[in-house]
């Protein structure tokens, strides 16, 4: 294939992700962009070239030793649910935007601590970017026929720098679009996704290949392999010595995936909802492990059909090219370039926030800022990040050219690895240990370092200038303690295994024996308590910064003004203000805003001089770390008193509620007693009027009055007098039985007796109105109920029914039944029936039938009422339906005992 | 003769009031609820009614609403006859446009004086 068209295939590529980020970012808010597929997909940046290209090489040359740095991010996803979650939400809540300044945060906002971290990273991961522009240049190379062009004479013919500047435009392009840093990059996190599939799936495309294709499956390779020498050796572990290796390797690659700057960014930095996380701990295993399904297939097939170790990392692609599959190279070489853009833009993004928020910002250009105007600073934040982009770039295209020979992608990812888990005493146990303290943490990662530069670094350099191995075969001084593939006499760990348990024991050994020994300030024990107890603080939000002094909101504005703008400005401070009921024009600045205006700033220009500024503009005072714990325990506790507070505020709330109810209840009750009472009195007056007005006539009269009119009237006095008790005993029973004073005299009894009792007391007026009663029942049911009360209640039913219905033409069917654990009794008659509208009133006390007779009926309107509460307080539920045709049934239910 | 027409749904009552209207000359018609009166009215023009609030059917308050709206009856006096005795409810009567409120229990020589005095 000639290079033009590699060329032109590699720049259609570019020009494609370049739309999809572009896209993305105009649609940042879809769910395309944000879901949790996307995010797991990003997190699979941590495959890069090496794994592509480098894991095929140790398979071949070492058998499955590329494994462990798989295994180490497998055995951490779980953890991810606990220990991710945290970082993300201190992250988010400080507005954290690289792992530097999260560790320097942890350890008091330290300045030096942000800028060595950084510089850490740099050392380590700039070397890692030049080997993945070694390997786009090298299959490039392997891919093209034009077999010079490998030799450059000079960077202007070395397609290699035109990509490394293509990669750092895209990253420049969607990575500084904001001057917060913290910001979400989705174009490259999109971007990134899609090179993730890509990838995978191009190389299962090869493994399939290699595997069906040219040879007849898996069973087929290993018959083969296994008849080649030394095949025991490439396929276990062997004995306790190389478990160490793998324990190790498992623990380095299990704190990469945390520590890698790009890691970060991904991982925490781009997190847009925590819940992603739960799809991440399956998905992103899953992916890992499909990606190394092929890879020791791949591996054998190519020692089997090309047998040179020398190229094996590159098996993959030179396996089709051998069988002239051109197109599947090319596919190939897509993935492995996918690979290659991923990791190189999201480090490079990640590295360049570092250089500029933790290295260049504090360092040297905060003056300028605090006298530029708010635009400059803004284009000035951006700008310092895109030349650092580029500078990261080319350092990295650098140490490519100079140095990339004598390394294998694997070694180089190694040694990336080594360096980062400097990081990793400060990182992990400082989330869980208060006494952690900056100091330590210097001290510790300089001599782990230091161990590494020794161990791993050194005999690179040495061998790589003066290509003897005379210091790693003899040691420094020819002291055999010293020798740096094995201090202390252990030689039986790799290289990258052997500097990293030494370099991480030291680390640890500073880290926690300076911490013990020297405290920290009270700023980083402040911040110390806000890490490890994130939980707790996130509810103090700003509170949780103890911070003494004097400030001036004004001058506190003009520094955020130069940083975020008037408007941005103003509208934050007005946040603030509201969210705590300040007034708009306060004067005087306290904890929570310098701490408000510290993370405001932090996503633009890094925590260490977001503090800085502020600190120029206010009057801090020593506080004492006894103050600090003092002060958060207190907050703490506020808040703690404050949940009690509003809990009992709720109850509070809720008595009152009832209480109100209750009152009302009673007005309702008092309105009802009033009601009552005039019916009452209404009811009495009746009959009275009737024998006051009937006496008068009698005595004024008496003379001239027809003596039939006389006994007439004498006979209405005594009816309205017989009313009038029976209203007043009526009454009287109805109140006893609503104050449930009413004592029921409970027995077991047979209802068809009672009601047959019933029936004989109600013959007379029954047969004077030629009315028929119909009992049909015969069978004997007992119940437990007071009889003369059932009696009560069925004398007026029936007499209710007697009473409407026609002369000679009524009938009234009294049945009962007994019906899942009640007694139910009816009476059921064929009169006018009740209005539809009066059957939710017709147990209302002093209700009367609109409908019935003209003739005054004989009742005290409070029968039906006397009835219910006699049902009632037997705990049974009575009731009323008009029939279907013509009359209405009523009924009671009593509980079955 | 002067009419009158008595309506209350107690016949007790109405029994004793029959028998002083009609010794004291007055032609008596009884009605047991507003519905009935309001039948007589049709065919009747009283010089006075005695209206019960509290009746079937049609109450009292309504029966005078409707005696209000008809212009036949516009010399008809009406009284309410009631055991209701509240301020308020003596004041929603006359309001109404009732011409005198009496209260039960009544002493009948009173209600006598109180007609004799409306249709003099």
């Amino acid at each position: 294939m000639s290079n033009y068209v590699l060329f032109f295939v590699i720049i259609i590529y570019l020009a494609a992700l370049f739309g999809i980020a572009f896209i993305a970012e105009r649609n940042a808010k879809s769910k395309w962009v944000n879901n949790s597929v996307v995010y797991t997909l990003s997190l699979a940046v941590y495959c890069t070239a090496w794994t592509y290209y480098g894991s095929i090489g140790i398979a071949a040359n070492s058998g499955i030793n590329f494994l462990p740095i798989y295994l180490g991010p497998v055995i951490a996803a779980p953890l991810w649910i606990v220990l991710l979650r945290k970082i993300i939400r201190i992250s988010k809540q400080h507005k954290i935007s690289s792992i530097a300044d999260f560790i320097s945060l942890r350890y008091g906002n330290s300045r030096f601590l942000g800028a060595l971290i950084t510089v850490v990273c740099l050392l380590g991961i700039i070397p890692y970017i030049g080997l993945q522009l070694q390997a786009v240049s090298e299959t490039f190379q392997i891919l093209s026929d034009d077999s010079t062009s490998y030799v450059s004479t000079s960077i202007y013919d070395d397609s290699t720098f035109y990509i490394a500047l293509l990669l750092a435009i895209f990253a420049t392009f969607f990575g500084t679009q904001t001057t917060d840093a913290s910001q979400k990059h989705k174009g490259i996190v999109l971007s990134v996704a899609f090179e993730s599939v890509i990838k995978l799936i191009f190389f299962l495309c090869v493994g399939l290949y290699v595997t069906y294709v040219l040879f007849d499956g898996t069973e087929d390779i290993y018959s083969k392999i296994s008849q080649v020498d030394n095949f025991e050796a490439l396929t276990s572990v062997n004995g306790f010595e190389n478990g160490f290796n793998w324990l190790y390797m498992i623990m380095l690659s299990f704190m990469a995936i945390f520590l890698l700057p790009r890691q970060f960014q991904v991982s925490v930095v781009e997190n847009v909802r925590e819940k992603h996380l739960k799809t991440a701990i399956w998905l992103l295993p899953l992916y890992l492990l499909l990606f190394n399904i092929f890879v020791i297939f791949i591996a054998w097939g190519g020692n089997l059909a090309i047998g040179n170790a020398e190229q094996a990392e590159y098996y993959a692609l030179l396996l089709p090219l051998q069988n002239n599959n051109t197109f599947l190279a090319l596919l190939i070489f897509l993935g492995g370039f996918s690979a290659v853009i991923s990791m190189v833009v999201v480090a490079t993004l990640a590295l360049s926030t570092m250089v500029s928020n933790n290295l260049i910002i504090p360092y040297g250009f905060l003056d300028r800022f605090i006298k530029n105007r708010p635009e400059r600073n803004s284009k000035y934040i951006k700008n310092i990040r895109r030349i650092s982009i580029f500078l990261i770039i080319l350092l990295a295209y650098a140490f490519y050219i100079n140095f990339s020979y004598e390394l294998s992608l694997y070694s180089i990812g190694l040694m990336a690895f080594v360096i980062i888990a400097q990081l990793a005493p400060s990182f992990f146990i400082g989330l869980f240990w208060n006494r952690g303290s900056a100091r330590a943490t210097i001290i510790g990662i300089v001599t782990g370092f230091l161990v590494v530069f020794y161990t791993l670094i050194l005999p690179f350099i040495i061998q790589v200038f003066t290509g003897s191995d005379d210091f790693v075969q003899y040691g420094l001084y020819e002291i055999e303690a010293l020798k740096p593939h094995a201090l202390f006499g252990i030689d039986f760990l790799s290289p990258p295994a052997h500097a990293f348990f030494w370099s991480t024991l030291v680390n640890c050994i500073c880290y926690t024996v300076f911490s013990l020994l020297f405290k920290g300030n009270y700023r980083e024990r402040n911040y110390a308590e806000m890490f490890i107890d994130s939980k707790n603080y996130t509810d103090l939000q700003d509170g949780a910064l103890v911070w003494k002094g004097e400030a001036y909101v004004a001058e506190i504005k003009n520094v955020l003004i130069k940083f975020l703008g008037e408007t941005r400005t103003e509208r934050a401070l007005n946040l603030f203000f509201r969210k705590y009921n300040l007034p708009q024009d306060t004067q005087m600045a306290d904890a929570r805003l310098i701490n408000f205006s510290e993370k405001l700033l932090t996503g633009s220009i890094g925590n260490a001089s977001a503090k800085i500024l502020i600190a120029s503009v206010v009057k801090e005072e020593e506080v004492s770390l006894v103050e600090v714990l003092q002060i958060l325990d207190e907050s703490k506790e506020t808040i703690a008193r404050n949940k009690i507070l509003r809990e009992k505020s709720d109850e509070l709330m809720q008595l009152t509620n009832k209480l109100r109810e209750a009152n009302e209840e009673l007005i309702e009750k008092d309105t009802q007693k009033d009601e009552f009472l005039d019916t009452v009195a209404h009811e009495l007056k009746t009959p009275i009027t009737g024998i006051r007005a009937s006496t008068e006539l009698l005595i004024d009269d008496n003379d001239e009055m027809p003596s039939e009119l006389k006994t007439q009237f004498l006979k209405n006095m005594l009816q309205d007098s017989d009313r009038l008790s029976r209203l007043i005993h009526n009454i009287l029973d109805f109140e006893k039985l609503a104050k449930g004073r009413a004592n029921l005299d409970l027995k077991k009894h047979n209802i068809r007796e009672s009601i047959n009792k019933t029936l004989v007391s109600l013959n007379q007026l029954s047969s004077k109105k030629e009315v028929t009663l119909i009992n049909s029942n015969k069978s004997d049911i007992y119940a437990v109920y007071d009889e003369d009360r059932i009696h009560q209640v069925l004398t007026n039913l029936i007499s209710n029914a007697i009473k409407f219905c026609e002369p000679k033409r009524g009938e009234i069917v009294i049945n009962y039944k007994y019906e899942e654990g009640f007694l139910e009794v009816t009476v059921k008659d064929n009169g006018k029936g009740i209005p539809q509208q009066d059957i939710p009133f017709v147990f209302d006390k002093f209700y009367q039938s609109k409908n019935q007779n003209i003739i005054k009926p004989e009742g005290s309107g409070l029968g039906l009422a006397i009835s219910k509460q006699i049902i009632e307080n037997h705990e049974g539920t009575i009731w009323v339906k008009n029939n279907n045709k013509s009359g209405v049934t009523f009924g009671f239910k009593l509980l079955f005992k | 003769m002067k009419k009158i027409i008595i309506v209350d749904d107690e016949p007790n009552i109405v029994m004793t009031l029959e028998y002083t209207f009609k010794k004291n000359n007055f032609e008596v018609f009884i009605a047991r609820d507003g519905s009935e009166a309001l039948e007589i009215l049709e065919t009747v023009i009283p010089n006075v009614i005695i209206l019960d609030v509290m009746m079937p059917k049609v109450d009292g308050y309504q029966t005078l609403k409707l005696i209000k709206g008809n212009e036949k009856l516009a010399n008809t006096k009406v009284v309410f006859l009631t055991a209701k005795n509240k301020a308020s409810d003596i004041e929603k009567g006359l309001k109404l446009g009732a011409d005198k409120y009496l209260t039960k229990p009544f002493s009948i020589k009173k209600i006598v004086s109180e007609i004799k005095e409306l249709t003099a």
